[in-house]
C-alpha cells in the first residue's frame, strides 16, 4: 500500500435511537474534519500537524465532547484533558484540569515541544498555557444548553451520565427508570460501579503522513457528572493515544477499561511483538483486552492502512486514503 | 520456581561518589521494607496488600524521594503521586498533586477500590481524601530541610535536579556537576546538568501467584507545580497483570514515551520471552537515550531488576530465603 491515511472518530458507544437529525449532523462535522485532514496530507504536511490541526476543529466544534460541547463536572464547570503523540522519536504531550485553554490538543503539542515535561495538569498547566500565551477564555464558553440540561438529569437519575445525546431520552418521560431501558447495550460498569448511561463522546484523530510517520492526538470533557479531578484514558499516553513508527491509534470508550487495558499501546505491541497486522491487532485488542469494559479505537499504520474496532453500540467515526477512499460512519 | 518473591527500588540514577553513610542508611531503609514485605507474604497477605504496605513504609520514612523526603516544586513546596495496580482483575489506582495525604499510595488504592474512576488529581484527589477520611497534614510535614538546601541549588544551578543527596559542593555550583559521571542526560531534549531521581516502588507476587506492583515520588527536583511524571500512569511507571508486576523509575518522558512497565510484561505475553528476558529487552530496545531502572515479579516466583543508569537502589527477596539489598 503506502501514502497517506487519516481516521478520526467522535466517540464509542451510541444510543441506538439517536434522532436522523442528530446522526446527519455527526456525520457532518466527521466529514468537515476529515476534509481538513486530507487536505493538509494532500499538501505534504506532517502526521503530527495534521492531528492537531484536526482534533481542533473537534473541539471548536461543539457537537462532540471536547473542548466547547464538553461534559460538565459533578460542579457544573468544564475540565478538559487531551493528548498528543508524534511517532517520529515517540515523542507526546498531555495535559489534564484545563478549564480557560480554548483548544486544549495545542496546548498538549506546546507541553511535547516547548517545555522539559511530558504531562501538564490543573493549575501548572493553565499557568504555562498563560506563558505560552495560548487562547484563554471563560469556563462558561465551553458549556452548552444542552450539557447544562444533561448534567440535571444525571444528578436526579444519580448516575454518570456518558451520552449528551440521551438528554432526547430522558427528556420525555419524567421516570428516570426510561433513561436505562431505552439503551441497549447492555448495562455497563467502570471499575465495579454501575453506570445507567454509557455513551461518551471523546474525539480522536490518528494519520500517516506522506513519510509513512504516524501521530495521534485525543481529546475531551471526560465524564458527565464526574468528580473533579478525575482523569481519563484521553490524556494518558498507551490508554488513549499512542504512536509509534509502525501506527497510531486513539480510543474512546469507558476510561477505566482502557487504562487497564493499555489500549492504544497494546494495538502498536500485538504488531511489533506478536507480528499481526493492523486490523488483526485492532480486532485481537478489543477482544482479547477488555474483559467486560467497553471501547472503540481507530488506527492507522506506516503502509498507508487505516482500521477501526469497537465492541459498543457505534461508534462515530471517519477515514480517509490517498487512493479517494472516504468513509463516515456510525454503526 | 513458585512461591512468593518481592522487590523494591529507591530509584534509579545514583551519584558514584555518594557517601558511605549515605549508601548505608539507603541499604538499611531498603532492608527493612524488604523486611515488612517478606513477612507479610510469609504470613499470607495478598500481594496488593504487601505492595501497598512497603510503599507506605518508603513514604514515610524521608530517606527517598516520597512522602516525606519528597524533592520540592518550583516554588518549594511538596506535590505527591502514585499509582498502585493489582494483577488480580488488572484493577488500578493512581493520585497526582496531592500536598497534604500522608500516604499517597494508601489514597491510590482508595481511588482504585472506593471510588469509579482510576485517576484523581490535585484537587478532586485531595477532597476525595478528606471524603474517605485518610491521614492528612500540612504541606510542610514533607519538606526536609536537605531538600530546601537542594531546590536552592537547583535553581542556582537553573536546572531540574534529580538527585537530592548529591554530595553539597562548596560555594561553587559548577562541582555539582563534575561530580555526575553518567553522561549528561537529557529530558525531552532539555539539558539537565545532574540526574539521580528517588522515586519508591514494590512488586510483589504472592503465595496464590497473584502480582501487584505499586509506584510513589515527589517527582522532580524543581519542577514546574503541576507536572506530573512517569510514577502515577498505569503502564508506564506501573504495571501487573497475570503474568507479572513491574515498578519503574528514571527519566520519566523516557518511561513514559516506553511505556516501560506494560511492554515488559507485553513482551512476555506477546514475545513469549521469560521475565529477565523482557527486561533487558525492554531497557535496551525501548528507551532509545533514556534512563531508567525498573524491578519485576513473575506470576512464577522470579524477580528481576534492570537499569541502565549509574546505580539502582534496590533489594529484593524470594520465598526460598534468597535476599540482596544493593545499589550499584
Amino acid at each position: 500500500m503506502g501514502g497517506w491515511a487519516i481516521a478520526v472518530h467522535g466517540g464509542a458507544g451510541v444510543d441506538p435511537k439517536l434522532p436522523e437529525e442528530r446522526q446527519e449532523e455527526a456525520r457532518r462535522v466527521l466529514r468537515r474534519c476529515l476534509g481538513v485532514g486530507a487536505a493538509g496530507l494532500r499538501a505534504g504536511l506532517s502526521a503530527v500537524d495534521v492531528v492537531e490541526m484536526v482534533v481542533r476543529e473537534l473541539e471548536t466544534d461543539p457537537v462532540f465532547n471536547s473542548g466547547r460541547g464538553s461534559v460538565l463536572t459533578q460542579e457544573g464547570t468544564v475540565e478538559m484533558e487531551a493528548s498528543i503523540m508524534d511517532g517520529r522519536g515517540r515523542r507526546c504531550g498531555a495535559v489534564s484540569g484545563l478549564t480557560t485553554v480554548k483548544n486544549p490538543v495545542s496546548l498538549a503539542r506546546l507541553v511535547m515541544d516547548r517545555s522539559p515535561h511530558s504531562y501538564l495538569a490543573f493549575h501548572g498547566a493553565e499557568d504555562f498555557a498563560r506563558e505560552q500565551r495560548v487562547e484563554v477564555v471563560d469556563n462558561s464558553y465551553f458549556i452548552t444548553d444542552e450539557n447544562v440540561r444533561m448534567l440535571k438529569l444525571a444528578k436526579e437519575a444519580n448516575s454518570i451520565v456518558v451520552c449528551e445525546v440521551d438528554a432526547i431520552r430522558l427528556q420525555s418521560p419524567a421516570d428516570t427508570c426510561s433513561a436505562s431501558s431505552t439503551i441497549t447495550d447492555g448495562g455497563l460498569h467502570m471499575n465495579g460501579l454501575p453506570i445507567s448511561i454509557y455513551a461518551p463522546e471523546t474525539v480522536g484523530c490518528v494519520a500517516v503522513d506522506n513519510g509513512g510517520w504516524c501521530a495521534a492526538a485525543t481529546s475531551t470533557g471526560g465524564l458527565m457528572n464526574k468528580m473533579s479531578g478525575r482523569i481519563g484514558d484521553s490524556p494518558l499516553i498507551g490508554s488513549g493515544t499512542y504512536a509509534c513508527g509502525a501506527c497510531a491509534v486513539s480510543c474512546t470508550g469507558e476510561g477505566e477499561a482502557i487504562i487497564r487495558s493499555t489500549l492504544a499501546r497494546d494495538v502498536a505491541a500485538l504488531m511489533e511483538y506478536k507480528g499481526l497486522g493492523l486490523q488483526e491487532a485492532v480486532d485481537y485488542a478489543l477482544k482479547e483486552r477488555l474483559d467486560e469494559g467497553k471501547a472503540g479505537l481507530i488506527a492507522v499504520s506506516r503502509n498507508g492502512e487505516v482500521a477501526y474496532g469497537f465492541n459498543t453500540v457505534g461508534m462515530f467515526r471517519g477515514c480517509a486514503t490517498e487512493d479517494g477512499f472516504m468513509d463516515v460512519a456510525i454503526w
